[in-house]
């Protein structure tokens, strides 16, 4: 999943003063999944503007909602925000509650209407602590090596990205960066011997093709 | 069996209980200082290491200090290179550089991440790590070409070392560590502090299979306070023996702080004699950043 925090409330309203007719627009994906920007967070926000704008700006602002099932689809995004956007034409603004790509493939679709990112993306990752605690899990580095590190990826859990880890720097399993955090390597060699296939941390890897994540990148099919 | 292109290989292999020692190049404009540290280690080691931003520190370039020592104090250098401040193009530049000042011996390291050190908000490099470090030099002095196939004009004469924790824990994943870089080739191991002498033992038990030279890293120390950081703050971790800790601190507390120094020169001078007569160390690598006037003596107490 894509992970990502809703901006300040400050900053939005600072980004959305100036209009007076706003589409908020969700994502029932990874932000809705998040509580970050689905179909609740739109609704709050909705109200929580209306009340702001009247208070701090002294202004009645006409506030639209919708949220999509996925913000990145642009068929989706084309088919059903289109009458909204009629609605909002007059001095109006998008803030979308989606990641970076929801954010731009609606900006794309209406390359006309100012969009205001109401969220940050911060990475790709998955809650792992019931309390709300995220952590980074994949780089999208193109050349997926999983197979080979029992399924922890140290391009992206080791703090310098090794593919011959660890560092000299791990102390009794834990990352010299953080020692709160576990060595991405030293989990990859306490799995790789539990599966019994050490083998593969002896492996040596060459240096990556960084050719491969170069942004920005492009993906034709095949 | 490759050619020896060095005095501290030949040495290494001779069979002979090798002494190197560590410099570095400071944040300093000032050759001279680090010539005269050279001259004074002269007589007593084989070669001197000149590190690379160490601690992430950004110092002068250890390529210079390595050919100065070389050429104005005629002692070999062991030029250090980390990953983490140059990608694959400028570390190949910098080797290029190097075989053509006649550097021999090249110590490869990973390196301590940016945030340790005097530049924290630095983006860390790590194009390469320690292992594909000594794939490319293997490369170069193997086949006369870079990383990515093209050939290189003249020869490449380098002996390549590794860095290696013995206090690691666990030590079976260090060891493993050691093992693929065997595999790739390499010449020596120069290790981290140690100073337990049961550490260093299973070490070189543990190492012995791979037949290659292992200088033991010997590190004094001038305070509890460093004392106290080796054990708690040192990236990798350092252990030092409880009775080894106490005969620092009695000495801290009965003649004061110089004391402390004192009494490491004798630990360090004991714990090299007991490597020299009861394990198969190829030596001993000493490290006294900032008071390496001690090295002399350490070498004399020990032999």
């Amino acid at each position: 999943m894509i992970v990502l925090k809703q901006k300040p409330l400050d900053w939005i309203l600072e980004a959305a003063r100036n209009y007076d007719n706003i589409l908020i627009v969700g994502c029932n994906g990874c932000s809705g999944i998040y509580q970050v920007g689905g179909e609740k967070q739109v609704k709050n926000l909705k109200m929580v503007l209306e009340m702001a704008f009247k208070i701090r700006f002294g202004k009645n602002i006409n506030v639209e909602t919708c949220t999509l099932l996925r913000q990145c689809d642009r068929d989706l995004v084309a088919s059903s925000l289109r009458p909204l956007v009629k609605r909002i034409k007059e001095n109006g603004a998008i803030i979308s509650l989606a990641c970076g790509a929801g954010v731009q493939t609606v900006s794309n679709v209406f390359p006309k209407v100012v969009v205001i990112p109401g969220c940050d993306t911060l990475f790709v990752g998955m809650r792992t602590k019931e309390l709300g605690e995220f952590n980074e899990l994949c780089r999208a580095c193109g050349e997926c090596i999983l197979f080979e590190t029992g399924g922890i990826c140290p391009v992206t859990r080791c703090a310098k990205g090794l593919l011959n880890g660890p560092c000299g720097g791990m102390r009794e399993g834990k990352c010299e960066v953080d020692p709160t955090r576990d060595c991405a390597w030293a989990l990859i060699y306490e799995r790789l011997k539990a599966q019994g296939r050490l083998d593969l941390f002896l492996k040596f890897r060459p240096p990556r093709d960084h050719r491969v994540s170069a942004s920005p990148r492009v993906w034709r099919g095949e | 069996m490759r050619k020896i292109y060095s005095k501290l290989m030949e040495n290494l292999l001779s069979g002979k209980f090798v002494y190197t020692a560590e410099i570095e190049a400071g944040k300093t404009t000032n050759l001279e200082e680090i010539v005269e540290k050279g001259r004074m280690l002269k007589n007593y080691v084989t070669a001197i290491n000149v590190t690379d931003n160490p601690g992430a520190c950004a110092h002068m370039n250890p390529l210079i200090p390595s050919y100065v020592i070389q050429r104005d104090v005629g002692v070999e250098s062991v030029y250090q290179i980390t990953c983490r401040d140059r990608n694959r193009l400028a570390i190949i530049s910098d080797l290029l550089a190097a075989a053509a000042l006649g550097i021999r011996n090249v110590l490869v390291i990973t390196g301590d991440h940016v945030i340790f050190g005097d530049n924290p908000e630095a983006k860390p490099v790590f194009d390469l790590d320690s292992a594909t470090l000594v794939y490319l030099i293997r490369k170069m002095v193997d086949e006369g070409v870079d990383l990515a196939g093209n050939k290189i004009e003249g020869e490449v004469k380098f002996h390549v070392g590794i860095a290696a924790n013995p206090n690691a824990v666990p030590l079976e994943l260090e060891i493993l560590k050691i093992a693929r870089k065997v595999r790739l080739g390499i010449d020596f191991i120069q290790t981290q502090c140690v100073f337990d002498i049961d550490v260093a033992k299973e070490f070189l038990r543990e190492v012995r299979k791979f037949n290659i030279p292992v200088l033991i890293g010997i590190c004094p120390v001038r305070s509890i306070g460093m004392m106290k950081w080796y054990i708690k703050e040192c990236p990798g971790g350092i252990k030092i023996p409880a009775d080894m800790q106490e005969r620092l601190i009695a000495a801290r507390k009965q003649k004061g702080k110089k004391a402390v120094l004192e009494k490491s020169i004798e630990i360090s001078a004991e714990l090299i004699k007991e490597l020299r007569k009861t394990t198969n160390a190829a030596g001993v690598h000493i490290m006294a950043i900032g008071f390496e006037h001690v090295i002399p003596k350490i070498i004399e107490h020990s032999s």
